[in-house]
């Protein structure tokens, strides 16, 4: 049992990364002459001119969106978590609605708003103002960093708010008894003390976005600004693609997000430093703003606009069109449903849904399957090295999804299983990048059960695997419910190990997204688009309502 | 009057449900300059909201708080003083220790707010870190420092600002039993000497007890009782604060005779004489508590005066608890709790003589 698990994760998550290593240092293969030893593929992708430009823009791009992200994140939890702000609650479940939308959808989105050229706040900032400047540009690195850090905002707020929750209210209503002012106990004690906590959340949104693939293709490639994600994409699908080249961009990535993740995990089991003795269950206090928490309020109604409605609405709109073409009153008569109409009776569709369910139900299932035994074995057993089998279940986090694409591409080109080009090759790509998401639904569940339930299991005569059916499996289930539920989720809205993996007729939903775009259907797309918002709304509402029910905690 | 004075306080709050909670409901009592008040009382009383409230931390629904003659909550006048203007120490129950700063940064805090000159915040600091004695421990990390250290730098940090007034709210219930007992003669010590108004919130009845020049205490959101230690002891108002402080036998019965401050009651172990507390008539159901201490055990009759109520019962059990025998007698239906010296060794079956003074025996009305 445990060997089969540790081989598995040996073959999930080790095999594709050996073979991404040895195709870096392999020439292009091609029917005259064989694959050669190497090593021009990192000659062109260390020492030529435009290497130091790629570095530098992936590390601007990244830092900035991280730090966008972090800041508005924090801002807007330590208003919920803090502060006396009016309908706080209801924001919570607001803020955390972004994370539903696609990045390919929040991507395209906000080109429909910010282009120079069609995106709406230029046309109406035109027609106010009389004039032809362009206001704002996302074909910008500014842009670029505006969009992905407003997209994951959501994952710091998440992150900060935690992190608030966890801190003793006590620390600053003394502070307040000292006689301190609001301002001067944000400054000298709330920031200090979720400093460390910022730092770490820095580095998984600085991992996050350097692994970002939607915003870099769609708004960088077109006025040629590269980062390592869309080189390798650009790698790939020239011609004659060079896997080579592209693997070498994907070790460097690698290296870059294997720091971050190792710094992080670093910080994070230092995270006791700032502990200290709590009093039993208090209640969240917050800070009274008094007048100022109108602006509080209307700062997350701003949020919300900019993050939720602007974004969805831009696409309805444009979903309602035949054409493309601005809100108008000329426009609005021309309102239809034939987008969504085109887009049911588009030929693949059935096809590509059907593609999109059956892999998401078959990775969210396997995911849990394995992941709850390997959480079983760590938490439960006393197998010498079992701290491995953890790590190597968590290394997919290091991979960006382009990186994983390609490792596991050039896998089964040379080992001939007859997965390539057919939907097992995704779900493999699936299966492996979300272990590590099922891994903490996992062992958090199993760190809740007490040991004693499964030795009494024992004791009346049960064998491992009735008890592991009968006793663990059951008192499992919300947590791998809530789990399976996210899994999914998160491989609906898969595209960037998908892009390298697929081939006609295995096509899913996100990759029919990304064709409409390069076709350039906007409305078709946007019909798509708002379909799909629309289903995975109800699969996270579902999720909360399991949540609930089971009284998990949401993660 | 007080230099804290509390009038009439009422909070409520809403619970996750929406609906309200009345947390306090109407509280008022005097704290005169330099004496330890406590508010004692199980959890969800209201006794720490009721601190919160004083200090600021908590906005009250309705009353007034004054102190030294500064209004810094009134709801009819809309007065309300924040927490940071108010001047009050306070030491919370976790001791809210800033865990990035170290013991000396921990204590100047309150000073640095105020702006004060960095030689004068130096002196000071270093003038009441001396009298918890963590002189010596300036640069170590607040993360570092034990639990009774802790405590003594929060009570440093709550003196440093030399406050009108000291809130303390369960200051002693993190540290274990040993430590406990020795902080707390060094807090009554402390505040002692400095002469500090103090409000101490508690639910240790011993700690209560020892510290306290006066006692409230609260149930339900109200003080059932206000009264030096030996008050609260020895006359509880009703069967509540009997019950919640120390150990106490309950006989129920009719008040059969009433006089002088002396009564009569018809009980099921006999007739007892009793010391009648307000508010007791005649023919009433009442019940009569007295502590397991006040109820002496002889194997020879003892010598009864006038006012001693003398008894034969059986021994029913009794447990050896090292410095004290804990009995139960039974005297006809009724089964008292006694404690007597570990030199009594009247086996278990055999009966014995009981004597209570009536001024131990302390009637209490039905409410």
């Amino acid at each position: 049992m445990i060997g089969v698990a540790v081989a598995l994760v040996i073959w999930l998550a080790l095999v594709p990364l050996v073979f991404l290593l040895w195709q870096s240092f392999l020439t292009p293969q091609t029917a005259a002459a064989p694959a050669q030893f190497t090593l021009d593929n990192f000659r062109t992708a260390y020492l030529n001119s435009d290497n130091a430009r790629l570095f530098i823009n992936s590390l601007q791009f990244a830092v900035g969106a991280a730090a966008l992200s972090l800041v508005v994140g924090t801002t807007l939890a330590w208003m919920n978590e803090r502060t006396n702000t009016p309908f706080k609650t209801l924001f919570f479940a607001l803020a955390i609605i972004p994370l539903v939308i696609p990045g390919i959808l929040f991507t395209v989105s906000w080109i429909l708003l910010g282009s120079p050229k069609i995106g709406l706040i230029n046309l109406g900032l035109q027609k106010l103002f009389d004039t032809d400047t362009v206001f704002v540009n996302v074909y910008t690195m500014a842009g670029m960093i505006w969009v992905d850090g407003l997209h994951y905002s959501p994952v710091a707020f998440l992150l900060m708010t935690a992190a608030f929750r966890s801190m003793d209210p006590a620390l600053e209503e003394q502070a307040a008894m000292s006689g301190a002012s609001v301002p001067q106990i944000a400054r000298r004690i709330t920031l200090p003390l979720a400093w460390p906590a910022a730092l770490g959340a820095l580095l998984i949104l600085f991992v996050r976005a350097i692994e970002s693939f939607e915003v870099p293709a769609l708004l960088g490639l077109p006025v040629g600004i590269h980062v390592y994600t869309s080189s390798i994409y650009q790698a790939i699908h020239q011609y004659p693609s060079e896997v080579g080249l592209a693997a070498a961009y994907a070790v460097t990535l690698l290296l870059i997000t294997s720091l971050g993740i190792y710094a992080q995990s670093r910080l994070s089991s230092q995270g006791g430093r700032f502990s200290t003795i709590t009093g039993k269950g208090f209640r969240p206090r917050t800070i009274d703003l008094g007048r100022w928490r109108y602006l509080t309020a209307t700062i997350f109604i701003v949020y919300f606009i900019v993050i939720v409605l602007l974004p969805f609405l831009v696409l309805v709109w444009s979903s309602l069109q035949k054409f493309y073409s601005a809100p108008s009153w000329a426009a609005l008569r021309r309102v239809s449903l034939d987008s969504y109409r085109a887009v049911l009776d588009y030929p693949q569709f059935a096809n590509t849904v059907w593609n999109s369910v059956v892999l998401a139900l078959g990775s969210a299932t396997a995911v849990m399957l394995v992941s709850a035994v390997i959480a079983w074995i760590v938490v439960r057993t006393k197998v010498p090295g079992r701290w491995v089998l953890d790590n190597l279940a968590s290394l997919p986090l290091v991979f960006p999804g382009l990186v994983l694409g390609l490792a596991i591409m050039v896998c089964y080109l040379y080992i001939d299983i007859g997965v390539y080009g057919t939907l097992w090759i995704m779900f493999i790509a699936y299966v492996t990048r979300f272990l590590p998401y099922g891994m903490r639904y996992s062992s958090a569940a199993m760190l809740q059960i007490h040991k004693e339930l499964e030795e009494s299991a024992a004791m009346s005569g049960a064998s491992w695997s009735m008890t592991f059916r009968r006793v663990v499996l059951p008192l499992l289930k919300p947590g791998l419910l809530a789990g399976f539920i996210y899994v999914m989720i998160v491989s609906i809205r898969e595209l960037s190990s998908s892009i390298l993996l697929y081939s006609p007729g295995t096509e899913v939903v996100s990759i029919m997204i990304w064709e409409l775009w390069q076709n350039g259907q906007y409305v078709e797309l946007s019909a798509l688009g708002v379909m799909l918002i629309v289903a995975l709304f109800v699969l996270v509402m579902l999720a909360q309502l399991v949540g609930r029910r089971f009284g998990i905690a949401e993660t | 009057m007080g230099l804290l004075s509390v009038r009439s306080l009422f909070t409520e709050y809403a619970n996750e449900g929406g609906s309200a909670v009345k947390a306090v409901q109407n509280v008022s009592f005097e704290v005169p300059e330099g004496k330890l008040f406590t508010l004692l009382g199980p959890s969800g009383c209201g006794k720490t909201t009721t601190l919160r409230s004083i200090a600021g931390l908590e906005r009250p629904s309705a009353g007034e708080i004054e102190v030294a003659g500064r209004l810094v909550y009134s709801s009819e006048r809309g007065i309300f003083v924040s927490p940071n203007k108010r001047n009050f120490g306070m030491v919370f129950q976790s001791y809210a220790i800033w865990p990035h700063m170290n013991v000396f940064q921990n204590a100047a805090f309150p000073l640095q707010v105020r702006g004060l000159a960095t030689a004068e915040v130096r002196e000071r600091v270093m003038r009441v870190l001396h009298a918890v004695a963590l002189e010596d421990l300036l640069e170590r990390d607040a993360t570092k420092l034990s639990g009774g250290q802790q405590q003594r730098l929060a009570l440093a940090r709550a003196l440093v600002m030399e406050p009108q007034i000291l809130l303390l709210d369960e200051p002693l219930s993190n540290l274990d039993a040993k430590l406990r007992d020795r902080m707390r003669s060094e807090l009554k010590r402390l505040q002692r000497d400095l002469n500090l108004t103090t409000v101490y919130v508690t639910h240790d009845q011993n700690e209560a007890l020892a510290l306290s020049h006066e006692i409230a205490v609260m149930n339900e959101g109200r003080i059932v009782q206000i009264g030096t230690p030996r008050q609260i002891y020895e006359q509880p108002a009703d069967r509540f604060v009997a019950d919640f402080v120390g150990t106490t036998n309950f006989i129920g019965g009719t008040v059969t005779a009433l006089a002088g401050g002396r009564c009569v009651v018809s009980s099921a172990m006999g007739e007892i004489k009793a010391h009648a507390s307000e508010g007791v008539r005649k023919d009433a159901a009442v019940i009569v508590s007295v502590r397991p201490e006040d109820v002496e055990l002889s194997e020879a009759p003892p010598a009864a005066d006038d006012g001693d109520n003398v008894c034969k019962g059986t021994i029913d059990a009794k447990d050896f608890l090292g410095d004290y025998l804990d009995f139960r007698v039974k005297v006809g239906d009724v089964v008292l709790s006694a404690k007597a010296h570990p030199s009594l060794r009247t086996p278990t079956g055999d009966s014995i003589y009981l004597r209570m003074k009536a001024d131990k025996c302390v009637v209490i009305s039905h409410r």
